[in-house]
């Protein structure tokens, strides 16, 4: 017989509710301004609570051995470490007022404060695919 | 019935015949011997590549080759040498034979999984070839974009397909890996008593596992641009091309710490075996193991400190970079510790052991020159970094595999190899290696740039000295390849045990029968029991009963 | 005759099909190591695939940070509609296949089929709608190198959001497609008898595969299609 625990019907459809229920409160709340970056910070909340629904319950997590939790972490944890130290570079360039790279242009659509990854900006909103093939070939008729 | 001719034991290598019992094995060891082949055949590929680069390099004027070509060469070098030769080289070959045996396992956990690894490594490295033989591409083994994405062009796409596929390769083996150490250790093998050998491939098992991934979706990316025109890492866009290099380098420098911590577990098995003494500060080892695959993945900026990274971001991964070092050379202290007043024996394993512990030394002691901001910054991109690299991926990876090759030879051959040629090939190796990289470390820190093909005349000497290294070293490349052969049909017999070592994978037959053990053994001493004051043997076994 | 430790053999002896148990692979001493090997496997395989979308998702929140507004702008011009619904459409797949475990746990087979074609065909819901929506984007020219055109701000940045958007829909859409195949398979065997109480672990793995591709989408959506809503 299978270690696995059975897990009863009735869990199953109140996590599903739970999740369509989630489901439309992102919606809604995604068209009210919460202001700043709260917004964002909603939406990610409740989508970490959603995937935690999933994982605990459907995935049966909340039944299963300690090392299985110590997989499912190490995988979000890695995942972190991702984001940490690439976040890192991009928050901290242009710290103290000392670009790598030339200001701002005026081409941008709101003034950023900090953050730029590179400053130049399309001058024209041509389509990209016949101007970059036609550099190639210039390029590759020497 | 006339029994004059005894019956011909059974074992992995006999029990059944034909290309289609070696194609559609299961067998961890037969899969292991496919991999053995096809590294092979790649390491020689990578090696033309490097012949031909070298044979340039003797004049300062681009006269071999032209310059685009030469771009083309040393991108071949490094694919084919890093993704097709080192990081599949020991854990395919010696981890995929070993690991059940060593912990008294009849197969790893998905031997069908395992077989389908070495599948798609073969698929991606036909694809990786048939990408150098359509022309090229001569972007570097980094890809760096937007070069890669948009204005090569070169086969980018056919080759990063190849790299893709055979991640795959990688992250199966790692998978397997992993679940089999956990799941399939025989009664009485607690964590504690695993050999060290099984611990690093464990921590490369991690590596594989969370670091290919990420490089897989940047160069699925860089496809992605260049097939459909999608602008991710594009400037003119406002993309970034550094994003590429923080995917990019996610992966590959952990890569390089999959490419060490098998050699790693290597020399630990050698060492202790050829000194007879168990390894000082065996869970110091084993810990470091583990330290050295989470720490590897938080320094990978130190590629990029003349990018266009932070500066700060820079200060932050230079100091994790000196970090990464300390469990590095907890291991060289506690191998040299072992070591001491040991009863050395310098058979051909040990020879390659000792050169490894060296010359790993020099590797990551420069190491820490470029983690060093300001040094990197005088010489990074030039033959500095190539000659560190070098130190590592050839003194020590490279050695470890060979030294490994010729300590389990026996046991996968049930044939000794001729000893005096093959400390006669260490020695070769070591000299030929030394004469070629020494000197790239002063023609880096001098300010000979990497990846071009002709360079100012003053740096000639130093070049034709490196390349008369390589042609040492070619030959002593060669050498064991011959002699390995010769010995599968001429070489002594091997009984079960010719290193008297200790270890579950020395308590069966040499070539070992198909299930590994005739009975599953159990386990009821640590790993490294050598060093007994008996008389008639100074080492006891790690398994004692059979029930 | 093979040594066990004895929990093992109590453990086999109570077992009556032991030595024939269905799906039992040769290298595993009992059906629970196996299964146990199976679930570790799985798990450590989802997160290759955790660390896989990561990338993408870095890259996408290193972009966001920095051109935010085109990206609201961007974003909007995502049907929020469509994109609700499927969501809606994929939670209902994995309870369907939540409860196509459970039929296998508890041997219900025809339930198990039921689920498991039920689970595909709102699997094939959602990739109807999703084409749908890449349609809509490429009539009004927002597929980036296809006569891209965008108004409302830098055009340039607005093709890096479209770019991400249609690598991570699309790589989460071949997942999805693998794992319609993967279903189709589970279904054939389940019409063959395959599995039992005793053994449903492809069931259980095709299971944690499905839910992590829901998990994925989970978090795309909001990312993607409710950037700038409340702008």
């Amino acid at each position: 017989m299978n270690s696995d625990a059975i897990i009863p019907v009735r869990t199953y459809v109140l996590v599903f509710l739970g999740l369509i229920m989630l489901t439309i409160t992102t919606t809604a709340v995604a068209f009210v301004d919460l202001g700043g970056q709260w917004n964002t910070a909603a939406a990610l909340a409740i989508a970490v609570i959603k995937a935690l629904l999933v994982i605990l319950f459907f995935m049966h997590v909340l039944y299963s051995r300690p090392l299985t939790w110590v997989f499912v972490s190490a995988g979000f944890f890695w995942l972190l470490i991702l984001f940490t130290l690439t976040l890192a570079d991009y928050f901290m360039r242009n710290i103290g007022g000392a670009p790598l790279r030339s200001a701002a242009p005026a081409a941008q659509a709101a003034p950023r404060q900090t953050r730029e990854i590179t400053p130049r900006a399309l001058s024209t909103s041509e389509p990209r695919a016949t101007q970059r093939t036609a550099t190639v070939r210039e390029k590759r008729s020497e | 019935m006339n029994d004059a001719v005894p019956e011909r034991r059974l074992h992995y290598l006999n029990v059944s015949y034909g290309v289609k019992s070696w194609l559609c094995t299961t067998d961890h060891k037969r899969i292991a011997w496919l991999y053995l082949l096809s590294i092979t055949f790649f390491f020689f590929i990578g090696g033309m590549a490097a012949t031909l680069l070298r044979l340039e390099l003797l004049t300062p004027q681009g006269d071999l080759v032209q310059a685009e070509t030469y771009n083309k060469l040393f991108t071949m070098h490094g694919v084919m040498m890093i993704f097709f030769f080192l990081i599949p080289s020991i854990p395919a070959v010696l981890g995929n034979f070993l690991i059940p045996m060593m912990i008294g396992a009849r197969d790893l956990a998905f031997p069908r999984l395992n077989l389908a690894s070495w599948y798609l490594y073969i698929i991606g490295g036909l694809l990786a070839i048939g990408a150098a033989v359509a022309g090229g591409v001569d972007t570097g083994w980094t890809f760096y974009t937007p070069y890669s994405s948009i204005y090569s062009n070169t086969h980018v796409t056919l080759t990063v397909c190849g790299i893709f596929i055979n991640g795959f390769s990688s992250i199966l083996t790692g998978l397997n890996f992993i679940v089999t150490i956990h799941k399939m250790r025989a009664p009485g093998m607690t964590w504690f008593r695993l050999p060290l050998f099984v611990w690093s491939h464990y921590a490369t098992s991690i590596i594989f596992i969370l670091g290919t991934p990420v490089v897989a979706i940047a160069l699925a990316l860089v496809a992605l641009e260049r097939v459909f025109r999608l602008g991710i890492f594009d400037p003119e866009l406002g993309g970034d091309p550094v994003l590429f290099q923080h995917l990019f380098w996610f992966y590959s420098h952990p890569a390089v710490y999959i490419m060490i911590l098998p050699g790693m577990g290597v020399i630990s098995e050698v060492i202790a075996c050829f000194s007879r003494k168990r390894v000082f500060g065996y869970s110091f080892v084993a810990f470091s193991s583990l330290a050295i695959a989470v720490l590897g993945f938080l320094v990978w900026g130190h590629h990029m400190f003349v990018s266009g990274q932070s500066i700060y971001a820079g200060m932050i991964f230079s100091l994790l970079s000196m970090m990464v070092a300390i469990p590095s050379a907890i291991k060289v202290f506690n191998w040299t510790a072992t070591l001491y007043r040991g009863s050395i024996a310098l058979d051909a394993p040990m020879l390659y052991a000792l050169g490894f512990i060296g010359l790993f030394t020099i590797g990551g002691l420069t190491g820490i020159f470029l983690a060093t901001l300001a040094i990197d910054v005088q010489v990074h991109d030039t033959y500095f970094v190539v000659a560190h690299f070098h130190y590592i991926m050839v003194g020590g990876a490279v050695m470890a595999y060979l030294g490994g090759i010729h300590f389990w030879w026996p046991k996968m051959t049930g044939r000794l190899y001729p000893e005096g040629w093959a400390r006669l090939a260490a020695v070769t190796i070591f000299l030929g290696f030394n004469l070629t990289f020494f000197p790239q470390f002063v023609l880096g820190y001098l300010g000979m740039p990497r990846r071009y093909h002709a360079y100012p005349p003053e740096f000639q000497v130093l070049n034709v000295m490196s390349s008369a290294g390589a042609s040492i070293l070619a030959v002593g490349y060669l050498l064991p390849l011959i002699y390995l052969i010769w010995s599968l049909r001429y070489g002594a017999v091997a009984g079960m045990n010719p290193w008297k070592a200790t270890g579950l994978e020395w308590q069966t037959p040499s070539p070992p029968p198909t299930d590994n053990f005739e009975v599953t053994p159990t386990v009821t001493r640590e790993a490294y029991d050598y060093a007994r004051p008996e008389p008639q043997s100074d080492y006891v076994p790690g398994e004692v009963e059979h029930v | 005759m093979r040594a066990r430790n004895l929990s093992r053999i109590t453990c086999r002896e109570k077992w009556n099909m032991s030595k024939n148990h269905p799906g039992l692979l040769h290298h595993f001493d009992d059906p629970e190591q196996q299964l146990d090997a199976s679930q570790s496997g799985m798990w450590i395989f989802l997160a290759t695939e955790v660390m896989f979308f990561g990338g993408m998702f870095i890259g996408y929140t290193v972009y966001r940070e920095g051109y935010f507004e085109v990206f609201a702008h961007a974003s909007n011009h995502l049907n929020v509609w469509l994109g609700s619904i499927n969501t809606a459409v994929l939670i209902c797949s994995s309870l369907s296949m939540a409860l196509a475990v459970h039929s296998a746990q508890s041997g219900h087979r025809r339930q198990l089929l039921v689920f498991l074609v039920l689970t595909m065909l709102l699997g094939t819901v959602f990739l109807g709608i999703k084409f749908t929506e890449y349609y809509h984007k490429y009539e009004e020219h927002l597929i980036p190198g296809l006569d891209f055109a965008f108004k409302e701000g830098n055009p340039g940045h607005a093709a890096i959001f479209f770019s991400f958007y249609f690598a991570m829909t699309g790589v989460h859409a071949l997942h999805m497609v693998i794992g319609l195949g993967l279903l189709a398979y589970l279904a054939v065997k389940t019409t063959r008898g395959r599995f039992s109480p005793l053994y449903y672990t492809p069931v259980e793995m095709v299971g944690l595969y499905w839910h992590f591709v829901d998990i994925v989408w989970i978090f795309l959506f909001p990312l993607l299609y409710l950037v700038g809503r409340h702008l």
